[in-house]
């Protein structure tokens, strides 16, 4: 099921020493638990959600926002990931740049709401 | 017990001035004395005189509105002295003790009455079988034949069944009876009735089959007696299982009001007649229910001579048919359209007398600490050398009561409990306190909290003499929603019944392995 609102970020990630890091936390997964998700519209998603962006990081320069939901990284499902699966996709060491789809709540209902004025 | 002059408790309501209340106080203080001496040598039936004579003192000061009059109260009245219309003197309660005394030995004459006749009927059941097997004996000796093991071997379970009997009979019926019922108790009756005609029917087969036709069969004489024990042993049976065992299932659940401060206990009973619910109830209420304080009740009684006092009402139309229900009505009205400040006075008046009672117990707990302090158990070693002013408890307890007397007794006095304490009951119960090693908080327990009224002396205890108040005949079975009242002299107690509901238990089976968890993880990673 494909959502229409849906927005392509792409963050560039930061050298920090030895790590590369993109600048927010993620939570959420199959194997946790969906009720505790803030974020969330629905209690039983199990999606990857951001919980938090760092100030002037690269993804808030990118334009994620705290609540976020990422459905892609580079072309790979988070849908239906363990956390574990999900950090190991954004964090590989071969890649410098990392392409999300994300989704947001705010998106839909401007979407939404442009929809129905017309 | 104090040489102070602190108005005693009965004056601590008074709203009159505090000029004329030297007066009134020495006068009541003077009365309660001789009314306290006079009650400590009677019965506990004299004693409730006492404490309500000393009642009408209330609607007196409640009927003093103004300051004018109050001022010259001590000068122009009468009622000063310890001979006042209100107070009794020595051959008044002498003389009443002496009319009570007949109506309460008419009351044991009839109280033993029902053993009298159990014992009579015990007698007879004794007496029969052993008269079956005499008499043949007896009247005709030469004719009877003779019967050998097998007559030998009834005889033994003969005797052992009447010992039984005779012995179960003992324990079922002949007890001292706890209570006087107001009507007689049904089932007992019954059961005597069934016993009795049991015996009569018995009597007459033997005197027409035996005694008539002079029955040379001994063995069969033997065997109708040994059969007469049978059926009485069934009837003891079932004398057991109607008079103990069908009402200890319980099926209705009572709740106990007091009228007075609204003090509620529920109990759970079995299928019982009204009057012996009620026995059961008193029982309970002796030992449950604290003591009844009417020293507590005063306060709001002065609050609804207020509030009675407050409003009159003139009819100036004339004298109409209806004129009583309008002016209440008028009253109500006015009453609650005007600014009432009462509830600000109780209020305060409250948490005035809050704070007062917890000085004064702060005062009475350090009293009491150091008085213990000051005794202490003679050691195994010291006993052996005398140190020579060795006490008994008695006047180790006499000794360091005087240190701790005043202390209580104010306590005692504000919290209105001082006529439940006499100072004997005061330095026995330090005395036992002392010979069993309590603690000064044991000791004290019992007079910060009150007790149910078993544990006051027999000044407290004094109601004994109840009645019970129903619609329903009083020997009718309980019911859901019957009511009754049992009324002593102070108060009473409504009691209601419901039944308890028909309980539906099911069952639900857990495996043992069933039991598996999982672990609820929130984790956030930052990437």
């Amino acid at each position: 099921f494909l959502s229409l609102f849906q927005q392509r970020i792409e963050i560039q990630k930061l050298r920090e020493g030895d790590n590369l890091i993109l600048g927010f936390s993620i939570g959420g997964g199959i194997d946790q638990d969906a009720s505790q998700n803030p974020f969330s519209e629905d209690k039983a998603d199990k999606g990857i959600y951001v919980t938090r962006v760092s100030k002037g990081g690269p993804a808030e320069v990118a334009g994620l926002r705290i609540g976020d939901k990422i459905m892609q990284v580079n072309g790979w499902d988070m849908t239906m990931v363990t956390h574990d699966q999900a950090r190991k996709r954004l964090t590989k060491k071969k890649e410098d740049v990392v392409r999300l789809l994300i989704t947001r709540k705010s998106l839909e209902e401007t979407v939404r709401q442009s929809m129905m004025q017309h | 017990m104090d040489t102070d002059s602190i108005h005693s408790g009965y004056s601590h309501h008074s709203n009159r001035s505090r000029g004329s209340n030297k007066q009134s106080e020495r006068s009541s203080r003077d009365r309660h004395k001789s009314h306290s001496r006079d009650s400590s040598s009677r019965s506990d039936k004299n004693v409730t005189i006492s404490a309500s004579s000393a009642q009408p003192q209330q609607p007196d000061q409640g009927s003093a509105p103004t300051d004018a009059q109050d001022d010259n109260w001590g000068e122009t009245t009468t009622a000063v002295t310890g001979t006042s219309d209100h107070s009794l003197s020595q051959e008044d309660l002498a003389g009443f003790g002496k009319e009570t005394d007949g109506p309460v030995e008419k009351l044991n004459c009839i109280r033993f009455i029902p053993l009298a006749l159990t014992l009579l009927l015990g007698l007879l059941v004794l007496v029969t079988p052993l008269s079956f097997l005499v008499l043949p004996q007896v009247l005709w000796p030469e004719r009877l034949q003779a019967c050998g093991t097998a007559c030998e071997g009834l005889f033994l379970s003969l005797a052992f069944k009447l010992l039984i009997l005779l012995l179960a009979g003992w324990a079922l019926f002949v007890r001292p009876t706890r209570a006087s019922l107001p009507r007689i108790a049904v089932f007992r009756a019954l059961l005597g009735l069934l016993t009795l005609l049991l015996l009569l029917s018995y009597w007459l087969f033997f005197g027409v089959r035996i005694l008539d036709s002079q029955e040379e069969n001994y063995h069969g004489i033997v065997q109708f007696a040994v059969s007469l024990v049978d059926a009485l042993l069934f009837i003891h049976y079932l004398a057991v299982v109607l008079l103990e065992i069908r009402h200890l299932q319980p099926c209705f659940s009572l709740c106990v009001v007091r009228s007075t401060d609204g003090e509620t206990h529920h109990y759970n009973l079995g299928q019982l007649s009204i009057q012996r619910a009620a026995l059961v109830i008193l029982q309970h209420y002796y030992k449950d229910f604290s003591v009844h304080n009417p020293a507590l009740l005063t306060a709001a009684k002065s609050r609804a001579a207020k509030h009675l006092a407050g409003l009159k009402v003139y009819n100036v139309d004339g004298a109409g048919s209806d004129a009583a229900t309008a002016q209440s009505r008028a009253k109500i009205a006015a009453a609650a359209r005007q600014r009432d400040t009462s509830h600000n006075e109780l209020y305060y008046e409250e948490a005035e007398h809050d704070r007062r009672v917890r000085k004064r117990k702060a005062r009475l707990v350090v009293a009491v600490e150091e008085a213990f302090t000051h005794v202490r158990r003679l050691q195994e070693e010291e006993k052996k050398k005398p140190p020579g002013d060795e006490m008994d408890p008695r006047e180790a307890a006499q000794a360091i009561f005087p240190s701790m007397a005043r202390a209580l007794q104010k306590y005692l006095r504000t919290t209105r409990q001082q006529h439940c304490h006499s100072m004997d009951s005061i330095q026995a119960h330090l005395a036992f306190c002392i010979t069993n090693n309590m603690t000064p908080k044991a000791f004290l327990e019992s007079y910060l909290m009150a007790g149910p009224t078993l544990q006051y002396g027999r000044e407290c205890w004094q109601t004994r003499q109840w009645t019970l108040v129903s619609e329903a005949s009083v020997t009718s079975p309980l019911h859901h929603g019957s009511e009754f009242q049992l009324k002593s002299s102070d108060f009473s107690l409504v009691v209601t019944s419901k039944t308890i509901p028909h309980l539906k238990l099911s069952e639900e089976y857990v495996h043992p392995k069933s039991h598996k968890f999982v672990l609820q993880l929130q984790s956030e990673t930052s990437v």
